[in-house]
């Protein structure tokens, strides 16, 4: 068991200096439900009161990698350390020092918003004065103040989410997993939650662990972002830097505002050695990912002897969501179709787009 | 574990049974449900259930086919007996055939046919032969019917008896009591217990093991694996807890459930029926606690080993069926087959009803029952031993 360790985390001594520095250290962790990978050898860090972002579409792993974490799913493979605890030899432990807010809510219809905040406040030992004093506290921190003693049953799902959210902060966790936390809000409450997030993260100096698949919530939010597609990590940097990396590299993104776009230009740009990747906005506007320095001439050159006229080009910053593209070969949005078709063998699907994006 | 940790958990398991009951008492449908069942299962037990062998006005086809006195005698005996009694409505008859189409009919479920040559048999000094009809499609009936009409006619046979040895005394000159000749053998039945018992006597104690021990065992899947689906449980599970005080939480609250229900049961079968409790009533609550813990460890296993809430309930009242039946809720065991009598003596159930009739009807006490109690904390030991490391595992997947 020694052994073991040592090889995860180093020797004992480097170990304890890790726990200082990173407050989660995942070792080739693996969750496989039968015949399916969910979450595939992966490794990371977090450091200590970093907020670290997973993004990937639906089904990428990052809800069952949370499970693993939280020890509420066990490992087939691998190790993971939390708050300096093994996930499973340590579970107990482990358990004292985090806090979960899942994908699904944990709260009770039938009980008002203070029993339920009260209810977990209890299971985590904290004593009644400072109990109540934190529930009016976090409750006002959120506008939730007035809706103390109105059962849950009655909230939309965005009071609900208010709700859901500090229930996971109730006793101050070291590290809080927040698994989608602007799950179904409209943008103004998302925006509330995400400022939330980080003042919680501020203040407390509470690590912060979030999964998405919004790119703007990761490139807001996230100290650092893991891009997690068919249970693999993908990439994992700040987002400046995942940024850079693509406008750096080959892929830079043209949108060209043309009045008079006809099917044949599209075909045409489309042919074109220097097109990557070619999305049409809408019926005036075409977004062409590129590569190579003379792809804007020969762009034009194949627009012009169609007869277009060209009203503007802009020349896009890389958003997230263009590292995500470049980097999985498929687009965020387009995961959840493609799941459902590909379920089975999609394993040998992820590693030959792989293999083809290595080319 | 030291006694703050054992303080800490049991504080636990307290918060989550008090979350459960609270949610409980803001269902209303859940109220009116936990009313309900109760009172149905009393209900339908008292007006399914006969209460003793006890007639009331049944059809019955009477035939005289003897030319002689002795058969008009024994028929208007009949009859007074009937009038007195209302057991019977007695139907004239012409003939077998007729009798049998009257039972083939349904218009009667016996018959009474006094065969030609009654009344030449006795005064030849032969036995007279009356012939009762029984309705073999309904058992029940017919076993009772047959049983009051040999006693009715035994009744007219001793009274007759009895008079030819009055007069035989009279011509010797001797005195005695006729009877002593006729029946020397006089039985006279006593309960352990004053006053006579009902159906309902033998039958609550069961109804309120069975209602009590049903509430806990739906309420139990309902209450983790619901959780479960949901996503809710997570919570408990997520917080430095141990497993076993979320068990103790959920059972805490499903035996305050089902021991609410066992006292509605109780308080009805006095209101409709009253019955009532000879022995001490907080030993009866003591059997019905005891109860709960012998069977709640089968209630987690199952509930660990269903993937989902749906498959808990089947499971569970798969078992829950033959359990009511052969545990001597509603028949007595000792009448049950040996096979059957060898499965309810498996089943805590047997146990716990058995118990809980003797300390109701009879009025005994702690030492009258403690084997009983004993068997049923060894069945909750061993089934929470193989269950509560089931269940660990099973949260943990
Ligand atoms: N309990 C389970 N049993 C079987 N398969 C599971 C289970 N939980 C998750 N999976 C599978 O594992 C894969 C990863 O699921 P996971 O929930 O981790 O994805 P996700 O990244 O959180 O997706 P989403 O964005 O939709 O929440 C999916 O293909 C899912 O079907
Ligand atoms: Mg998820």
């Amino acid at each position: 068991m020694e052994s073991r360790q040592e090889r995860a985390h180093g020797s004992p001594a480097l170990r304890v200096e890790n726990v200082k520095l990173n407050i989660i250290e995942v070792d080739g962790l693996t969750k496989k439900f039968g015949d399916l990978v969910a979450v595939d050898h992966v490794s990371f860090q977090v450091k200590r009161k970093e907020i670290f972002g997973f993004l990937g579409p639906n089904g990428a792993g990052k809800t069952t990698t949370i499970r693993m974490l939280c020890t509420l799913t066990r490992p087939t493979e691998g190790s993971a350390a939390v708050a300096g605890h093994d996930i499973v030899r340590e579970a107990d432990e482990v358990r004292e020092h985090v806090g979960l807010v899942s994908e699904k809510m944990i709260m009770y219809d039938r009980l008002t918003a203070y029993e339920n905040l009260k209810l977990f406040g209890k299971l985590y030992g904290i004593p009644s004065k400072l109990l109540e004093e934190r529930i009016d506290e976090l409750l006002g921190l959120v506008h939730m103040s007035k809706w103390r003693n109105h059962q849950i049953g009655t909230f939309s799902s965005g009071m609900r989410q208010r709700i859901n959210l500090i229930r996971g902060l109730i006793h101050l966790p070291e590290v809080l997993f927040l698994d989608e936390p602007t799950l179904g809000l409209d943008p103004q409450s998302a925006l509330e939650v995400r400022e939330f997030i980080g003042r919680i993260n501020d203040e407390q100096e509470t690590s912060i662990i979030l999964t998405t698949h919004m790119m703007l919530e990761a490139d807001m939010l996230c100290d650092r972002v893991g891009i997690i597609d068919y249970g693999r990590i993908v990439a994992l940097d700040t987002p400046t830097e995942l940024k850079t990396q693509v406008s750096g590299s080959r892929a830079t993104v043209l949108e060209f505002d043309i009045p008079n776009l006809s099917q044949e230009m599209i075909l045409k740009i489309e042919a074109l050695d220097c097109t990557e990747k070619l999305s049409q906005e809408t019926p005036t506007q075409l977004k062409v990912h590129v590569k190579g320095q003379d792809a804007f001439d020969n762009i034009v050159g194949a627009v012009r002897s169609d007869g277009g006229r060209i009203a503007a080009v802009r020349n896009l910053d890389p958003t997230l969501e263009d590292v995500f593209l470049s980097l999985t070969g498929h687009e965020v949005r387009d995961a959840v179709t493609e799941k459902v078709t590909t379920t089975e063998h999609r394993h040998d699907m992820g590693s030959q787009r792989r293999r083809a994006r290595v080319r | 574990m030291s006694s703050v940790r054992i303080r800490r958990e049991l504080s636990h398991s307290l918060w989550i049974a008090w979350k459960d009951l609270l949610e409980f008492r803001r269902n209303r449908m859940g109220l009116v449900m936990l009313a309900l069942m109760p009172v149905f299962m009393m209900v339908m037990t008292g007006f399914i259930f006969p209460s003793g062998n006890v007639l009331n006005r049944v059809p019955v086809a009477l035939v005289n086919l003897d030319e002689g006195l002795e058969g008009l005698n024994i028929v208007s005996q009949l009859e007074t007996i009937n009038e007195e009694s209302g057991l019977m409505e007695l139907l004239s008859a012409d003939s077998f055939d007729e009798t049998k189409r009257m039972i083939f009919n349904g218009e009667a479920v016996g018959g009474i046919v006094v065969p030609e040559g009654f009344s030449s048999a006795l005064s030849n000094g032969e036995q007279g032969t009356i012939i009762v009809f029984t309705d073999q499609s309904n058992p029940q009936i017919s076993a009772t019917l047959s049983t009051v009409l040999e006693e009715i006619i035994d009744g007219i046979g001793t009274m007759r008896a009895a008079a030819v040895v009055a007069g035989l005394a009279q011509q010797a000159n001797t005195t005695l009591n006729p009877l002593a000749v006729v029946v020397p053998y006089a039985v006279e039945s006593r309960g352990v217990v004053e006053g006579s018992t009902s159906y309902f006597d033998f039958v609550a104690p069961g109804i309120m093991a069975m209602v009590v021990m049903l509430s806990v065992m739906t309420g139990l899947p309902r209450a983790i694996s619901y959780e479960k689906d949901i996503g809710t449980l997570d919570g408990f599970l997520v917080a430095p807890i141990s497993r076993l005080s979320i068990i103790l939480g959920k059972v805490l609250a499903q035996t305050t459930r089902g021991l609410v229900q066992g006292i509605m049961v109780m308080v009805l079968a006095y209101v409709l029926f009253g019955v009532t409790i000879h022995g001490s009533i907080l030993l009866v609550f003591i059997l019905l606690f005891i109860g709960v813990f012998s069977f709640v460890g089968l209630g987690i296993l199952l509930t660990s080993v269903a993937s989902d809430e749906q498959t808990a309930m089947m499971m569970m009242s798969t078992l829950m069926f033959p359990m009511m039946f052969l545990s001597g809720v509603f028949f007595p065991i000792q009448q049950m087959p040996p096979i059957m009598q060898g499965i309810a003596s498996i089943l805590p159930l047997t146990y716990a009803t058995g118990a809980l009739r003797k300390v109701m009807v009879l009025g005994a006490g702690l030492e009258n029952v403690w084997t009983e109690l004993v068997v049923l904390i060894g069945f909750g030991v061993v089934l929470l031993a193989i269950a509560v490391p089931v269940f660990r595992r099973a949260m943990t997947r």
